[in-house]
């Protein structure tokens, strides 16, 4: 049976005026839930409705029609009461120009009953460097990293993180990423939207690939790349090869496809003789297969199946 | 199917432990002391606030008192005439132009949606910002009276009535503060704010009273708020006046108008 979910949002629509167009819908029927003490990863490329439904949990929007639950209140009828109880991270901005990281991070502290040390959240997200520089001049990443601790300095059971890693160098985005490993294993509930799949492949629990508005995949990471063929080869050449001999000189059981013009697909069961087929294919073709790689079916091969697109970075 | 590694079955390690769930808001006398220290630092840190609260306020005041830029009445100082002025444009100053240009920007910024989405309620935000405007004003009031102290001023009158005028005004100022900043862009706000600035300045009675401007200006002219500021204050200090009671039902009609709109118009994004 289940447990109350720490996010619930049931056939969620939200459009908005767009000049020329009319009413857009950026969500239209969403569907998810968050199980607490979990990482939810909403996940989908620009434009697919991620912000908009964040903020429709975090009480910035109203829902034109659907249901919003967050912690079981509503989020805009309810704000004050979830507020202390929900930390949030805005795509963006937030802090005054002048203002010091540390001077804010106090601030944001004096608003809590029980907040973290400041100083604490300085050091595990590296942003002693920053401590006398205004805001304004802080690069984007610690600025981001600023924003990440302003939403958790508060202890919150649930944290909403929009885009928690875009701009970050490797180091920063991996310092974000213990971060959340640490707020799941402190029992909590995150939900963070991404464009990035091997974000939501190492970090989520649960993924809802969306797109258009619309939840077009769910499930764990291992739950989604088990779906369909197990392993795949793929490669990029340039565009339009004729396929034919290979589909013929591979084993049975396996297909090779054109999944996207000039990314080539081969599914089935993966052997050194298949490998050793596509590239004698190749050689014999003229053709040299860039970014040749073998294994599992990414997050990447799921969204390319359910969309017939990329996700655009 | 391939098992992938979770870190939830993480241990607990101590650097997660400092993020166990313990929310909670802290008391709101708290978050309202902690939100005004915050804004009257940032007040005293922007260079252009203190200029035009502190410093062009101050220049008026020793160029007003001290050069023959106005007729004075026979028998009038002129540092007692002067003063009352000044005092009003400063506090116009600090809580509408201000607070109509920060406020601005920190809706621009998203400063007030990240506001919005902690403890602190929009009331105790509200409160905050007209206590920073009321610690600038003391601030104003102690350096811009102790200036004119040292250059030959007499203060008249109650200083009850000085606070009540002061009270309302700012109420007021920062109503109008609110309604433009919660408006318009921020960029349109900080060049309009700055335009009713210069505008109530030569309709104010600000260095030369009202008295001495064509009669029908000068009854359009006291019904603006700076206009009635000055007045009330020059009625009080100049000439020992109880309470100036018009002037004081303007201020609170302006309060009680723009604090109206503002609350039905403001938007906080």
């Amino acid at each position: 049976m289940h447990s109350p979910a720490a996010v619930e949002v049931t056939d969620l629509v939200k459009a908005y005026g767009v000049k020329g167009r009319g009413q857009v819908r950026a969500v239209d029927g969403l569907s998810l839930r968050v199980e607490p003490a979990s990482v939810t990863a909403v996940l989908g490329p620009n434009g697919a409705g991620k912000t908009t439904t964040i903020e429709t949990c975090e009480g910035y929007r109203r829902p034109d029609s659907g249901r919003v639950r967050v912690l079981g209140l509503d989020p805009v009828r309810e704000a004050r009461a979830l507020r202390p109880r929900v930390g949030v991270m805005l795509q963006g901005g937030g802090v005054p120009n002048a203002v010091r990281p540390l001077e804010v991070l106090r601030h944001a502290a004096a608003l809590h009953a029980h907040p973290i040390a400041p100083e604490l959240l300085v050091e595990r997200l590296g942003l002693g460097p920053s401590l006398g520089t205004p805001y304004r001049r802080l690069s984007g990443g610690q600025q981001q990293r600023l924003a990440l601790a302003l939403a958790v300095i508060g202890r919150p059971e649930l944290v909403f993180l929009d885009e928690p890693t875009a701009g970050l160098d490797p180091q920063a985005r991996h310092a974000t990423w213990d971060l959340v490993n640490d707020l799941r294993a402190a029992g909590v509930t995150v939900v963070l939207t991404t464009h990035l799949l091997d974000e939501a492949e190492r970090l989520a629990d649960m993924v809802y690939v969306i797109d258009a508005g619309r939840v077009v995949a769910a499930g764990t990471p291992a739950e989604l790349t088990a779906k369909g063929p197990e392993e795949a080869l793929t490669f990029d050449a340039r565009p339009g090869l004729e396929l034919s001999e290979l589909l013929l000189a591979l084993p049975e059981g396996t297909t090779a496809a054109e999944a996207l013009p000039g990314r080539y697909r081969v599914a089935g069961p993966m052997t050194p003789q298949t490998l050793a087929t596509v590239t004698a294919w190749c050689a014999a073709h003229g053709v040299m297969p860039e970014g040749l790689t073998v294994g599992r079916r990414t997050l990447e091969d799921v969204f390319l199946d359910v969309t017939g697109r990329e996700l655009r970075a | 199917m391939t098992a992938v590694p979770s870190a939830a079955t993480a241990p607990l390690t101590d650097a997660a432990a400092a993020f166990t769930p313990r929310p909670g808001a802290a008391p709101a006398h708290r978050m309202v002391l902690a939100q005004a220290a915050f804004e009257l630092k940032m007040v005293l840190r922007n260079g252009e606030q203190l200029l035009l609260t502190l410093v062009i306020p101050a220049l008026l005041l020793v160029v007003g008192a001290t050069v023959d830029v106005v007729d004075v009445d026979a028998g009038t100082r002129r540092i007692d005439a002067v003063t009352p002025g000044v005092l009003a444009l400063a506090v116009m100053s600090i809580a509408f132009t201000g607070q109509a240009i920060a406020t601005g920007f920190e809706r621009r910024y998203a400063v007030l949606k990240r506001l919005g989405s902690t403890p602190l309620p929009r009331w105790g935000l509200l409160a905050a910002k007209a206590l920073a405007v009321l610690a600038v004003e003391a601030i104003q009031v102690a350096l811009l009276g102790g200036t004119a102290l040292l250059l030959g001023w007499h203060p008249h009158g109650s200083p009850l009535a000085v606070v009540a005028l002061l009270a309302a005004a700012s109420a007021a100022f920062t109503a109008l503060a609110l309604l433009m900043a919660g408006t318009l862009r921020a960029e349109a706000t900080l060049a309009g704010a700055n335009l009713v600035w210069v505008l109530l300045l030569l309709s104010g009675g600000v260095v030369v009273p009202l008295s001495d401007y064509p009669a029908g200006a000068a009854r359009v002219f006291e019904l603006l708020p700076l206009a009635a500021l000055s007045e009330g204050l020059r009625a009080v200090l100049e000439h020992g006046a109880a309470l100036p009671a018009k002037d004081l039902l303007v201020l609170l009609a302006w309060a009680a108008g723009a604090g109206a709109l503002a609350a039905r118009f403001f938007r906080w994004e």
